[in-house]
């Protein structure tokens, strides 16, 4: 069936409501508005509003107010408006949820879903474009995973619910309009593993969340080029799926790390520097980082393309790391 | 005051007893910490609550155990008064694997499931969310219970008391706040960082109904909490206590104590907490000196046998580092 990734999600969130009755979705314009994305739109009506909670804009505390309702009993669902503002949120997020079973001796978890759109692409400036998923994926005590596939928007809230510690769930908001097939494989969808979309023998090209299309338009044209790349969705930020990653640059050689994050201490910079630890001498080439740029995302549309990770970077960053091996000798 | 009649003690004198001993049970239990700490047996931040005691037994007896409880730093009080055994806080400042927090959290990260004690939170305002959350959970299951969030008047400053507040009374959640105004955000006054130093007149402009308590009177604090504490439970929403109080120490150890007067911490301290009390109780002969030498005795004991217990617990081997980050596997 097809359906865009907005209706997955809805759909998966409408599941969770519509079988536990301790899930509730709490953030802002999550009820009379429908959602900052619409993706919750019709569920006021149908849940009600003590289970459809529209908040004020109190980041910090509805966010810290989702932690107190998991520890005590509920299984809250909190939406924030995008990953520049979960910043508001910050301390809740750091300071308490993740680190609330470790400092509590085990006594405590936290089993709380924390949704937030990230990412760039509709010209809406520096204070709602960056994709900070690094930030939260380099702090121990949280799980955070990025779907970006219609079957992984449908699939991977039920396992994120079922964990019994906090789970940031990160939508690229340009992916909500993007219309795919659902297939029967979104049941098995789980919160540990990297998926590989496209097997390929020649380079292995890495991406998260809004750079999973451009990653396999890349691989689409290398294809052409006689450049057989592999492409696996990352899906799972923290922990990491180095097993997945490292089968895959063992047999490839080369590694494209594609992230819409700063390249600085970037998502890219840990799995590069992961590879050098694991696989080191299985490489023909120099780990390949196409990133965005180190600048606050600029408004104007040619500025914010130049900004970001395009499939052109990714096809010449493959190109490249080709290139290493002996030149012209087609894989196949 | 002191040349002012002894309020009388309108307690049954069980209780009073009860109030008293705990009391006493946080001053020996703290005052043995401060010791502890300057033979380096604790280490890290220690920060004492010698002198604002009234205010978590107080407050704490008049919850019922159902309840939860969300502290800040300066928590050892509260731990004690809550029922978290002395063993159980003093092994846990030890760094022992017998601490309730395994020694992942030492003097400010006390934490018990089983009294619903959710810490122990060294982000000053970072516990009001949590306990709006855990008030939010339980009207969601029609639970009568109430959570008592106690932070000090260094958290009004923050965005977290503001909109915690404002959620809390928004959705009439039942959150008992009970503000220690000891006057000093480690060694600022509170004239010194507010515009607005009355703090009831904050909690007020959120609709919030409030209550001035001398914190230095564990009666007025018992009474004052107890008011509260029943409204909410009744699903009134939130209550707002301001307790006012003062501790005789430094902040915390590192503290030299520059920022106010001798005089002023001299003044305070006629007003001490357990004085106040045993005199009172002594007037009205509920009290006699060898009962409260007895109660006192017994206090020294107990903090003895926690001592005891915390040199005699184990470290956690260090192949255990890295348990309890994560519910799971993850080990």
């Amino acid at each position: 069936m097809r359906m865009t990734y907005r209706e997955a999600t809805r759909q998966a969130l409408h599941d969770a409501l519509a079988s536990d009755p301790r899930v509730f979705l709490m953030g802002e314009d999550v009820g009379k508005y429908g959602g900052s994305y619409a993706v919750s739109k019709g569920f006021l009506d149908e849940f009600g509003p003590e289970r459809i909670r529209d908040t004020p804009l109190s980041e910090l505390a509805f966010v810290g107010a989702g932690i107190g309702a998991a520890l005590g009993g509920m299984r809250p669902i909190v939406e924030v408006m995008t990953v520049n503002f979960s910043l508001l949120a910050l301390d809740q997020i750091v300071n308490t949820a993740a680190l609330y079973r470790h400092m509590s001796g085990g006594q405590f978890s936290i089993p709380l879903v924390i949704r937030m759109a990230t990412g760039a692409g509709r010209q809406l400036a520096a204070q709602h474009s960056h994709s900070l998923e690094n930030w939260y994926a380099s702090v121990p005590g949280i799980r955070v995973i990025a779907p970006a596939t219609i079957d992984d928007a449908r699939g991977m809230l039920k396992p994120a619910l079922a964990d019994p510690d906090p789970v940031i769930v990160f939508e690229h908001a340009l992916l909500y309009n993007a219309e795919g097939e659902l297939t029967d494989a979104w049941q098995q969808a789980d919160i540990r593993s990297a998926k590989t979309l496209r097997p390929g023998r020649d380079v292995t090209i890495c991406a998260y969340g809004g750079t999973v299309g451009k990653a396999l338009d890349a691989a689409f044209e290398l294809a052409g080029e006689g450049i057989d790349a592999e492409v696996i969705d990352l899906r799972v930020l923290r922990p990491l799926d180095d097993e997945t990653i490292m089968a895959s640059v063992r047999r490839t050689r080369r590694a494209v790390l594609v992230d819409e994050g700063w390249r600085t201490g970037s998502l890219a910079a840990e799995i590069s520097a992961r590879i050098m630890e694991q696989a080191f001498f299985d490489l023909d080439a120099p780990v390949a980082r196409v990133c965005s740029e180190e600048v606050p995302m600029p408004y104007a549309k040619h500025l914010e393309d130049a900004a970001l990770p395009q499939t052109p970077k990714i096809i010449a960053a493959a190109r490249q790391l080709v290139g290493h091996r002996a030149p012209s000798v087609p894989s196949r | 005051m002191s040349d002012m009649a002894p309020k009388p003690v309108s307690l049954p004198r069980e209780l009073a007893l009860r109030l008293l001993t705990d009391m006493v049970r946080i001053r020996r239990f703290e005052e043995r910490c401060a010791d502890l700490y300057g033979q380096q047996k604790i280490r890290g931040f220690l920060h004492l609550y010698i002198g604002e005691e009234a205010v978590a037994v107080g407050a704490i007896h008049a919850l019922q155990p159902e309840d939860a409880i969300v502290a800040t730093y300066r928590e050892h009080g509260h731990a004690l008064a809550r029922g978290i055994s002395a063993d159980a806080i003093m092994a846990e400042m030890y760094g022992k694997r017998e601490g309730c927090s395994r020694g992942r959290g030492g003097s400010m990260h006390i934490f018990d499931a089983a009294t619903r004690f959710y810490g122990g939170n060294a982000i000053v305002g970072g516990g009001l969310p949590l306990a709006v959350g855990l008030a939010l959970a339980d009207r969601m299951q029609n639970r009568r219970r109430v959570t008592a969030a106690f932070f000090g008047e260094g958290a009004v400053a923050e965005g977290a008391f503001h909109e915690s507040l404002n959620l809390a009374a928004l959705w009439k959640l039942p959150v008992a706040f009970f503000c220690e105004n000891n006057f000093y955000a480690m060694g600022t006054a509170l004239s010194r960082s507010e515009s607005q130093t009355d703090l009831c007149a904050k909690a007020g402009a959120f609709r919030v109904p409030t209550l001035k308590a001398d914190g230095m009177d564990v009666v007025a604090a018992h009474e004052a909490a107890r008011q509260a504490a029943d409204q909410v439970r009744r699903g009134e929403g939130p209550f707002f206590v301001e307790f006012q109080t003062y501790r005789y120490r430094a902040h915390s150890m590192f503290d030299p104590d520059l920022y106010r007067d001798k005089a002023e911490v001299e003044e305070w301290k006629k007003r001490g907490p357990i004085h106040n009390l045993t005199s009172r109780l002594k007037a009205q002969g509920m009290l006699t000196e060898d009962a409260f030498l007895a109660i006192d005795a017994k206090a020294q004991r107990e903090v003895e046998a926690a001592i005891v217990f915390a040199e005699a617990g184990a470290w956690e081997p260090v192949a255990d580092l890295t348990r309890d980050v994560h519910t799971e596997p993850a080990r």
